[in-house]
């Protein structure tokens, strides 16, 4: 039986970890709603692009000139998982899931026999998934100090992606992130890059385009953009994601302390009575020995 | 006269979204001006400056990367790069001038013995500096 001082003692710590968890809740909140317009923002961008872009590859597909990031090197031996996480904890299971998805995947292409190369990109998703697979690292995007992800970081990205393509360093590339449905479901999402695949959805209309220069030439020029226009809106579902579970996170947190708070004040109130009652039978049971 | 539905959006953001009467864009292969039951045409796009004719008057724009496409009824700028020609300072044109010329380099290293893509590289540069005569800036 902890004493009145000890119980005392834990109520005020529970309460000091429940305004902590209120601050970063309403942090994350706040930032979740930053994240949200920015990806909103990117949506008309991304949108337009593989609309076009889809047109495109439809008519390109199927000539034996199509550039190699639309119709791939012709193997599949070797596979660049690129995993986003967040780079900080106290999100949830967000780390987690993500970490997760890109484990089976990879573990699933070891046991075909295929080569695995992982390329991290937010600290915490790589510290997960170094203990199992930590051989396979071929690199690691370090994010920390950007506050805000700009698409100057998503092209630095693709333009290591591409280089490593170019060098001939793998045959396919899948994305890992977390897709932000809403506030309380992130999924995580694989997505693969390269070869690139678009929705051929109105393959049709887009046939009736002048193309200026050619439209071979096009397509050249826009698909290592392409390759930097998923990973940008990948980072920016990412982010907001990471925003969301922290949020849900927290208010789970917040909660649970609230709920031990109350837990312990009950508890606290029947020992002080016992205390009491105790001290009162004493009293009495001198007062009557007299 | 019947105007086209302009839009211009970089991966960040749309920077506008307005009825024009008359879109100048900086093509790849030169510059064109798009106006209403004008051909489907999708271009790439060079560096250089967009200029957008509205009820209101004229907007100009710096651009750089990407493609337009232009329909009969509007035109859809996508850059990579864009800023409205009053954020364009020296010091936003010194920083894309040396990325060029980083670029420049690198392809140099990379393709010793194929002249396309370092071609491509100087091309971006010069058309990056014919934009800064254009616009009162000077590269260095």
């Amino acid at each position: 039986m902890p004493s009145l001082k000890d119980l005392k003692n834990r109520i005020a710590s529970v309460k000091s970890t429940r305004k902590i968890t209120k601050a970063m809740q309403m942090v994350a909140a706040a930032k979740l709603r930053r994240a949200q317009d920015a990806a909103e923002a990117s949506r008309p961008y991304t949108e337009r692009f593989n609309a076009v872009m889809g047109g495109l590859a439809s008519g390109a597909a199927g000539s034996a000139s199509a550039p190699r990031l639309l119709s791939g090197t012709g193997s599949d031996q070797t596979h660049l998982l690129v995993v986003m996480t967040a780079e900080r904890g106290l999100c949830g299971g967000f780390n987690g899931n993500i970490a997760k998805l890109a484990r089976t995947h990879a573990n699933a292409l070891i046991a075909e026999g295929k080569t695995v190369k992982i390329l991290t990109v937010g600290k915490k998703g790589r510290d997960v998934i170094k203990r199992e697979l930590g051989d396979h690292f071929v690199g690691h995007v370090d994010l920390t100090a950007v506050k805000r992800i700009s698409y100057a970081n998503a092209q630095d990205i693709a333009k290591d992606v591409l280089a490593k393509f170019d060098a001939g360093d793998f045959d396919i590339a899948t994305l890992f992130f977390a897709r932000f449905e809403n506030v309380v479901s992130q999924h995580p999402t694989a997505l693969q890059v390269i070869p690139a695949k678009f929705d051929q959805a109105d393959g049709a209309d887009a046939a009736l385009y002048d193309y200026e220069p050619s439209e071979d030439a096009i397509l050249a020029d826009l698909l290592p953009r392409g390759v930097a226009t998923q990973i940008f809106a990948a980072l920016l579902e990412n982010a907001a994601s990471e925003q969301g579970a922290r949020m849900s996170a927290m208010d789970n947190a917040t909660r649970n302390a609230g709920e031990m708070i109350d837990q312990l004040t009950i508890e606290f109130n029947r020992s002080r009575q016992a205390v009491i009652t105790n001290e009162l039978i004493e009293i009495i049971s001198g007062a009557e020995a007299l | 006269m019947a105007n086209v539905q302009f839009d211009l959006v970089s991966p960040e953001r749309r920077l506008a979204s307005v009825e024009a009467s008359e879109v100048q864009i900086p093509g790849a292969d030169g510059d064109m001006t798009a106006m209403a039951g004008h051909a489907p045409t999708i271009t790439t796009l060079r560096p250089g400056l967009l200029r957008v004719v509205h009820s209101g008057g004229a907007d100009e724009y710096v651009v750089s990367g990407g493609f337009a496409e232009i329909t009969a009824a509007g035109v859809s700028v996508l850059a990579e790069q864009a800023l409205p020609r009053a954020e364009m300072t020296q010091e936003v044109y010194d920083a894309m001038i040396a990325e060029a010329k980083a670029a420049m380099k690198s392809a140099e290293e990379v393709f010793k013995n194929e002249p396309g893509p370092v071609d491509d590289a100087a091309k971006l540069i010069s058309d990056m500096v014919a934009m800064g005569g254009h616009i009162g800036l000077n590269a260095n």
